[in-house]
């Protein structure tokens, strides 16, 4: 096992390098640069000595081929060098977003699973009983419902509820604390996103299970089961579901190397410090080294994570051997 | 300007107006933490000597002092200057060219040192003269400066090269704070990443991209001042996050300024525990046509294409939906050097008839060849006010038979676009803090005479004209010059259009007291004289 996984990290670097490359010539084919609009988005006058001044201490004066080999021989020493824009190291710039963007995401990971897993199975096992039914309602709104609308409207419930209720509209906190210096203010910050967040997670796994389950329950090998007189608990339990979490697990390691960098929007309007609003706010501003390293970073979380998913499916799947 | 206190409103959800009393008429109460909003994400540094974004003003301003600046209970004065570091205001002399400025001897940077006139005359001289390596955004604005001096510890001598209206509001720019020679020395670039002031909060801690925090100096050397405990500034760039905030009060206010429909919602929602002032705003956008590509290098067409926006009907229509109102044309119009009413009529794309003035209109096309123009409208993906100024600019051009397409691109571009020349009419803005009309206008020079003017024309009559309004030093000659500078600009070459000015909605918990609005979201800022009523 060791050497499959010593191979697929080796696998990864191509794909790391090809990424590198891709951004590198997509951030310099965007006109303008961090400059001009660090020095102008205020609308005043902009100096234009002071823009060159800028350019130069940047290096975007530089050759396109020696920004390049630049970069990647920095990559090579683990110097990811400094934000364009705050002048911060890139790690550090990371390190700060990346405790929330994990947070929420392993958050609406472990809600994700509570719901989708058991109503995905009770669903397939009620086919096209009321059940059922109401299921697949709940699933559809989910993943129909866009995650930013359903945040904006919950904190608009809340506030609404509150207001009713106690003639003061409350709000969870905007400010982001860690869960290790106060567990109280932490979780209510995160906890709306991650429901939010989780609720489209859970309707999109929740179909998945219930598309394997009703799959594998027409197994020959289900079949054989029951006429050998199982117990249908042990069948679905044992044979059934073990089986149906092949793709779901695929699922929620794909949905969860996403939410890392991609939850912009949601990370928006509930104002949290997370990776995707950094992405954002990188390419805006046109910060080349954030936006290579923030990429580079979101790779690597999805290259890690569909070799953790694939590493699953040996313990899920005996027959599954790695070579 | 105009305070007033939030109703609620039966169907239209808009407040009625209310004067509220006089903020100087009750006693501030000490105590308490200030939780603001940022309308931003994280500034790209603190250094204000660098940056020209408001997020950093709004950041860091209440850890730091300035020479002199706008009457923090009048910021809304375009033309009174009073000292924040100096004792009085000083009377010019010879002839205009020297200004003394007689330095406190009370005031303690926040390390528990001694503020000296050589801090003062460093950190000017690091504005103003920048060394190499070091950047000073506003560097042009000091071009009168001859040379500063500090002969004493008390003392700091500003010299000027002729006499110019400029100088006294460009020495009150809100960026120009006051650091530390001794730091200075050491790192030019130290100011960049950490904050250590003079002004009336220390600063305590900054979560990247999150919040900054601070308390009360309690040797601030305004006596009484600062009323609060202390501030916590929290970014959020997204609108419908400060307004959950400001309802949930999670956050007491936000200076920059939200769109009428914010407004309408807060006070709607949250009734007299809201209080909104408001002001024209001196920022503005700019419509500049191409004078480098055909056919807008032809007056008649650019004059089309002023004549053809109802300027007068529009920005009452807009000023619901958009942040912007006032009708002005190159100067601010609170300013005593802005056009009156009658002024402004009698200029191309003001007149009252605006009928007759798309006739005339279709006719300069016709007579120029460009009946029926097809042409481009780039403009920034900024909704309040870009895209709406732009699709209501459209749907006025499209009344003269114009076919205009908006193309909205990111900031990066946008500039882009406008350095290089490619674009047929682009949406540019002038975005300006202290009312300076005399620097303000400099947008207007052509791009050999001022950097950041795109429509791509040279007029030696118009640098002739401004250098003119810029040298002359008498009130009333001055106004004439200005009112000469701009029939040339707007009228007889057409080198731009000016839509409606912005207009700074400001919306708060009515328990914030002591803040009053400014006509620039850079302005009053450093929050010593707010204090709540809880």
């Amino acid at each position: 096992m060791y050497r499959y996984i010593i191979k697929r990290l080796l696998l990864a670097i191509p794909t790391l390098a090809g990424a590198a490359a891709l951004v590198f010539v997509l951030m310099r084919a965007i006109p303008g640069d961090v400059c001009v609009i660090r020095l102008g988005s205020g609308g005043a006058h902009v100096d234009p000595a002071s823009v060159e001044a800028c350019r130069l201490k940047l290096g975007l004066n530089d050759p396109l081929i020696v920004q390049f080999f630049d970069f990647l021989w920095n990559y090579l020493t683990f110097n990811f060098g400094t934000s364009m824009w705050s002048g911060q190291p890139v790690a550090r710039e990371i390190a700060v977003r990346l405790p929330v963007s994990l947070e929420i995401a392993l958050m609406a990971s472990v809600i994700a699973i509570l719901i989708a897993i058991p109503l995905g199975t009770i669903s397939a096992l009620k086919e096209n009983t009321w059940l059922d039914h109401v299921v697949r309602m709940v699933a559809i709104a989910g993943i129909a419902t866009p995650s930013f609308w359903l945040g904006i409207m919950s904190l608009v419930l809340v506030l609404d509820i509150t207001y009713l209720a106690t003639g003061k509209p409350w709000m969870p906190p905007i400010d982001y604390v860690p869960l290790w210096q106060d567990p109280i203010r932490n979780l209510s910050v995160v906890l709306l996103p991650a429901i939010t967040v989780g609720y489209r997670y859970s309707a999109v796994t929740m179909r998945m299970t219930r598309s394997a389950m009703l799959e594998v329950l027409r197994e020959d090998y289900i079949r054989t089961a029951r006429a050998k007189g199982l117990l249908e608990q042990i069948i679905i339990n044992r044979h059934a579901l073990k089986n149906a979490l092949l793709p779901v697990v695929t699922l929620i390691g794909i949905e969860f190397a996403f939410l890392i960098g991609g939850l912009v929007v949601t990370e928006q309007v509930f104002n949290l410090n997370g990776i995707g609003r950094l992405l954002v706010l990188a390419v805006q501003n046109q910060d080349n080294t954030l936006t290579q390293a923030l990429v580079m970073l979101v790779v690597a979380i999805f290259v890690l994570t569909n070799l953790v998913v694939d590493l699953l499916y040996a313990w899920l799947d005996p027959r599954i051997r790695f070579s | 300007m105009c305070v007033r206190k939030g109703l609620l409103a039966a169907g239209l959800g808009l407040a009625a107006a209310l004067a509220a009393g006089p903020v100087g008429a009750q006693t501030p109460k000490q105590g308490g933490t200030l939780t603001y909003m940022i309308a931003a994400d994280a500034p790209p540094s603190f250094d204000g000597h660098r940056e020209t974004t408001f997020a950093t003003v709004h950041a860091a301003a209440p850890f730091y002092s300035v020479l002199i600046r706008v009457p923090p209970d009048d910021p809304a004065s375009t033309t009174e200057f009073v000292c924040d570091l100096c004792t009085g205001m000083p009377a010019p002399a010879d002839g205009g060219k020297t200004y003394t400025f007689k330095i406190r001897q009370d005031v303690k940077w926040h390390d528990g040192s001694k503020l000296t006139a050589q801090d003062v005359l460093a950190s000017w001289n690091s504005i103003v003269f920048p060394p190499k390596g070091i950047t000073s955004a506003r560097v042009s604005y000091y071009s009168m400066v001859d040379k500063i001096e500090a002969p004493d510890d008390a003392t700091v001598v500003f010299r000027l090269k002729y006499p110019s209206t400029a100088f006294l509001p460009a020495l009150a720019d809100p960026f120009t704070w006051i650091y530390k020679k001794e730091i200075l020395e050491k790192d030019p670039h130290w100011y960049e990443k950490n904050i250590m002031g003079s002004g009336p909060f220390k600063f305590v801690s900054y979560e990247i991209g999150q919040s900054i925090k601070g308390v009360r100096n309690p040797d601030y050397y305004h006596k009484r001042q600062p009323y609060l405990d202390a501030i916590e500034g929290i970014f959020a760039a997204k609108q419908s996050v400060r307004v959950d905030a400001i309802r949930g009060d999670r956050a007491a206010i936000e200076f920059r300024g939200m769109p009428p429909s914010a407004r309408d919602q807060l006070v709607k929602e949250a009734g007299d525990k809201i209080t909104v002032q408001d002001s024209d705003w001196n920022c503005g956008n700019i419509v500049t046509p191409n004078h480098k590509k055909k056919p807008f290098d032809d007056v008649r067409v650019r004059r089309a294409l002023a004549l053809a926006i109802d300027q007068w009907k529009g920005a009452p229509a807009l000023s619901k939906i958009a942040i912007v109102r006032t009708v002005g044309g190159i100067v601010f119009p609170g300013s005593p050097l802005a056009a009156t009413k009658e002024e402004l009529q009698a200029m191309t794309g003001y007149g009252p008839d605006i009928e007759k003035a798309r006739a005339e209109a279709r006719r300069l096309l016709k007579e120029a060849g460009a009946e029926g123009l097809k042409f481009e409208l780039t403009n920034r993906n900024v909704d309040q006010p870009y895209k709406f100024v732009g699709t209501w600019l459209i749907g006025e051009w499209k009344k003269i038979g114009l076919d205009v397409e908006q193309k909205v691109v990111p900031t990066g571009p946008w500039f882009q676009a406008m350095r290089t020349g490619d674009f047929d009419v682009v949406v540019d803005a002038n975005c300006q803090s202290i009312v300076n009309p005399a620097l303000d206008t400099g947008k207007y020079l052509p791009q050999s005479a001022y950097a950041e003017s795109f429509g791509g024309y040279d007029d030696p009559k118009s640098i002739e004209l401004y250098n003119k309004m810029l040298h002359e030093t008498d009130p009333k000659l001055q106004r004439e010059a200005m009112r000469a500078y701009e029939k040339h600009t707007l009228d007889t070459m057409v080198h731009a259009v000016v839509t409606p000015y912005w207009y700074r909605i400001v919306q708060y918990q009515s328990y914030v007291k002591g803040w009053k609005i400014s006509p620039s979201h850079y302005l009053n800022q450093d929050l010593a004289n707010i204090w709540l009523d809880r």
